[in-house]
């Protein structure tokens, strides 16, 4: 190995550990406020990358249709709660958020020519098809079990992993697909070239990091989320929903997952179960961070990243082996330095 | 009418005739359920009863399956493994070995971690192993490994399918009496009440670190024997079956089967394994193409499961079943072994200048006291006083933050509760611990956990009978003691909540204590009830016990306590007799204001 490929390599984990970086970050939002353990993550990564990639064919996503099934199905759910409870007021938004939003994005998707949209566009409406999918997976999987175990709510997620795994093949296919890159350009240091979709990943990545600090610090909804985060029963004292909460921190991890996927998808080729390793990936780094604390949780997958690169190129058929088994030292230390304190369940 | 051994009875007639007159193919379908049953009876003792989880159990299959078909199919082993080559019986033996090896080493990382570390190294354990199988040469890689043995028993080859259908279910029927006996066990009582967290369990003298690497390592050789038998079943072995989401598919059939039974696995199994036969056929043709679409429907299927019915399908078909009403004998045994009692007078507890922070917080502050064997020590004091934070710190619940707390001469600020608790001090806790689901006897019989010396593997034979016999007949004649033996054998969680907490003394007495401390154990007592509890704890006063008693009713307290401490904001602020306290202004003061 000479600098040159080092440097490459470097490029190559660098990128990938921006996207895990994003990912963990995620990951340790929605743990910390719902202690739900966010292994549907990587399915996001996906639907938004092949959601993005059916728009550029010329086809009409699959994802579409999940979100009016999710929709109509947590539309009846709710609706017949609050036909129970008289509570008629909260009618209009039911139906809007779960009936008309769909109804208007399939019109969207129909009525108007997506393929020929510029990729801005593309994106923006991918995102608007698949975001949604994260309350909406809340409400039906999660807010029935909010105060379950840890446990239990990971076996919840397991559980919506491998549907939505299935659901993705349904949808997309086995064949895998990438999307063009954002820029063709290319910028030559001497030693070695960066791509243009490299800084793309890595601005983009920094600027949705720089994006999420300020809500957290400066926004009601931000510091709502803080608040739970650290006492659910303290947060709901003072009046914050946890329903909301949890919807919120849904909504913010599908939005940071489908717009992983579409920074990734230019780079590599994305199936139906690809996200789920990705997805992983990302909880490597936040495990590194005791799925507490974000700066960790993010260079931890920066981490991954360069090691997965380096590690590709010298030993490519134990590339995973090698990454999954650094949670292994990990657990070692946190185990070390974590004096145990018991959950009351 | 039918009773369950009747059932029972009747099932394994249907089991042993199963294979003489269903198809080839139905025999195929048994044999799959039967390993996996196998698989999920791991995870009910895991998930169900221990409340940890696992979703790498396939890697533990595949770890005995890849075991034995390497060393029952490689030519030249390197010279250390010739041994064990060329015999599935040392294949099994050694991936036993391996796998406990493994499994132990997993389980020591993570399960001193809080509860979601295990399952999630068990992913990453899981997708490791998954691709190391599929990238090594000498297993074959992604192809796999043929020509692996038949299984001969008793000179007769295991060479189809018919023939394996008596191994299997034999195994798996050997499997569940194992594990239903340990869970019917001393040891089966400490697993049991991992799920009721650790500090009760730990404060009754369980090693809980130990029963959770225990049931780790059950369930890992389960899992590893399934793989054994699977691979002479199959003959072949690729790392297909052996990946994460097969893992996961075990998981599934626990949780779906009801994972608080041993049963419970074998419907799960069941459940799933025919189910999945059937979407396989019907999904690809209802949806147009062909994939993994059951994982669709297991996935929902699980959710609603969670969401619907917890517990799973197994409790749905109990209660179908009828139910035995007969009255169970009340254990009789020989009484064990009592430690000496330490002479009436003698200081038993001292504590010296015990501080206890919460960061900013200072909860105990200097606080001293002494209780001498055969005296009641009252401790009291407005709410928020420390009362509950100085239990702890002197029953090793939470290590005091300075100061020093002796016991019969010995300083054990620096020991856990567990070994407090053998030194021969025994409490009970303000917000009852208790084990909900099991019955009173069983509860009480928690406390007796370090009178008894029998391990796992005798629980597993029930080679502990006797033993047992003795702990029961102790716990009984302690719920008699305190007056619940018309409850002996309901659930504990059925009690009101004065007999719990009466419950809670009995266990705390059945560990056999020198010194006993009850936090509030009068609070939700009638007064008929808290006339026999003041008459119970002098009967133990005047046999040489010492207790330590924090209790909100004055009534109670100054009628039985020798002496009295009075703590207000962490801080002593009186000590005496019951008398001289209740003339104490400091003590009037911090009760009823300030009199000016």
């Amino acid at each position: 190995m000479d600098l040159q490929i080092a440097l490459l390599l470097g490029q190559d984990g660098i990128t990938n550990g921006a996207i895990y970086a994003l990912l963990s970050l995620a990951l340790v939002l929605v743990f910390t406020v719902t202690r739900v353990i966010f292994i549907p993550q990587g399915e996001f990564v996906a639907f938004g990358a092949l959601t993005l990639a059916s728009f550029q064919a010329g086809k009409t996503p699959g994802t579409l249709w999940l979100l009016i099934g999710a929709g109509v199905v947590v539309a009846l759910v709710d609706l017949s709660i609050a036909l129970r409870a008289g509570a008629t007021r909260k009618i209009p938004r039911i139906v809007a958020w779960n009936l008309v939003y769909p109804a208007v994005a399939a019109a969207a998707v129909f009525l108007l020519k997506p393929s020929e949209f510029p990729l801005l566009l593309q994106i923006a409406l991918t995102l608007a098809l698949v975001v949604p999918l994260g309350p909406m997976m809340y409400r039906l999987a999660y807010q029935p079990l909010a105060e379950g175990s840890v446990l239990v709510l990971l076996i919840v997620s397991v559980a919506v992993h491998l549907a939505l795994v299935g659901l993705g093949l349904l949808f997309f296919g086995a064949e895998g697909s990438r999307t063009p890159a954002f820029s063709d350009a290319s910028f030559d240091l001497g030693l070695v070239t960066v791509s243009g979709q490299t800084l793309w990943v890595v601005l983009a990545s920094f600027l949705l990091i720089v994006v999420l600090f300020l809500f957290f610090e400066r926004t009601i909804y931000g510091k709502a989320l803080r608040a739970t985060a650290m006492n659910r029963t303290g947060a709901r004292l003072m009046g914050i929903s946890t329903v909301m909460a949890g919807k919120l921190s849904f909504l913010l991890a599908a939005l940071i997952g489908a717009f992983s996927g579409i920074l990734i998808a230019p780079i590599t080729t994305i199936y139906y179960d690809t996200g789920f390793l990705i997805g992983l990936k990302g909880f490597v780094g936040a495990i590194v961070g005791g799925l507490g604390s974000y700066p960790i949780a993010a260079a931890g997958a920066i981490l991954v990243g360069l090691l997965e690169a380096f590690s590709s190129f010298w030993a490519s058929a134990f590339k995973e082996v090698i990454v999954f088994t650094m949670i292994i030292p990990v657990l070692v230390w946190l185990s070390l330095t974590t004096r145990h304190v018991e959950e009351e369940e | 009418m039918m009773s369950p051994r009747l059932v029972l009875a009747g099932f394994l007639g249907l089991l042993l005739i199963a294979p003489l007159v269903v198809s080839e193919f139905h025999v195929t379908l048994l044999n799959y359920i039967g390993l996996y049953a196998i698989v999920a009876l791991g995870l009910v003792l895991l998930t169900g009863v221990g409340g940890l989880t696992s979703f790498g159990q396939a890697a533990f299959v595949g770890l005995g399956a890849y075991t034995t078909a390497y060393l029952s199919t490689a030519q030249g082993l390197p010279g250390w493994l010739v041994f064990l080559g060329g015999s599935p019986w040392l294949g099994l033996l050694a991936g036993v070995l391996f796998t406990a090896v493994v499994a132990y080493g997993l389980g020591f990382l993570t399960l001193r971690l809080s509860g979601h570390y295990l399952p999630l190294g068990t992913i990453a354990w899981g997708i490791s192993l998954y691709f190391l199988f599929g990238n090594l040469d000498f297993l074959g890689g992604h192809t796999g490994m043929s020509g692996i043995p038949a299984l001969s028993l008793f000179g007769l080859e295991l060479k189809d399918g018919r023939n394996f259908y008596y191994m299997i279910w034999a195994v798996l029927l050997v499997a569940i009496w194992l594990t239903h006996n340990l869970l019917d066990s001393r040891e089966g009582r400490a697993i049991r009440a991992l799920k009721g967290g650790t500090v009760m369990a730990e404060a009754m003298g369980v090693d809980t670190a130990r029963s959770k690497v225990v049931i780790f390592l059950v369930a890992a050789l389960f899992a590893c024997v399934s793989g054994w038998l699977y691979a002479h079943l199959q003959r072949f072995v690729n790392p297909t079956p052996f990946s994460l989401n097969i893992g996961i598919e075990y998981l599934f059939m626990a949780v779906v089967g009801g994972a608080a039974s041993v049963w419970g696995a074998l419907i799960g199994a069941g459940v799933i394994t025919v189910l999945k036969q059937w979407l396989q056929d019907w999904l690809p043709k209802l949806l147009g193409a062909s994939g993994n679409f059951e994982m669709i429907v297991f996935g929902v299927m699980m959710i609603l499961v969670l969401q619907l019915a917890r517990d799973g399908l197994w409790p749905i078909l109990v209660r179908a079943m009828p139910q035995r009403k007969s009255r169970r004998p009340v254990p009789q045994g020989e009484a064990l072994p009592k430690k000496p009692v330490p002479q009436a007078g003698q200081v038993l507890l001292e504590a010296r200048n015990v501080v206890k922070r919460f960061g900013g917080l200072v909860a105990n502050n200097n606080m001293n006291l002494t209780v001498k064997a055969g005296e009641v020590m009252a401790l009291i004091g407005p709410n928020g006083a420390g009362k509950s934070t100085m239990f702890n710190c002197i029953s090793g619940v939470d290590a005091a933050t300075d100061g020093e707390v002796l016991f019969r001469g010995q300083a054990v600020n620096k020991l856990g509760s567990r070994q407090i608790a053998a030194l021969g001090m025994s409490r009970t806790f303000q917000h009852v611990r208790l084990l909900a689901t099991m019955s009173v006897l069983e509860n009480v019989a928690i406390g007796a956990h370090l009178r008894g010396r029998k391990g796992v593997t005798s629980a597993m034979l029930h080679l502990e009978r006797g033993e047992e016999l003795r702990l029961l007949a102790e716990a009984a004649r302690q719920v008699e003691r305190v007056g619940l033996q018309e409850f002996m054998f309901e659930p504990a969680g059925s009690l009101a909540l004065g007999q719990q907490r009466t419950l809670e003394i009995a266990r705390a007495l059945c560990a056999d204590p020198c010194l006993l401390l009850l936090d509030e154990p009068a609070a939700g007592l009638r007064y008929m009830e808290k006339q026999s509890l003041a008459d119970l704890l002098r009967k133990l006063r005047s046999e040489g016990m010492g207790i330590l008693l924090v209790e909100h009713d004055m009534d109670f307290v100054m009628g039985l306590a020798d002496r009295v401490v009075v703590m207000e904001f962490g801080e002593k602020i009186a000590e005496g007799l019951p008398d001289e306290v209740q003339r104490d202004p400091a003590v009037l003061e911090a009760y009823l204001g300030g009199v000016d």
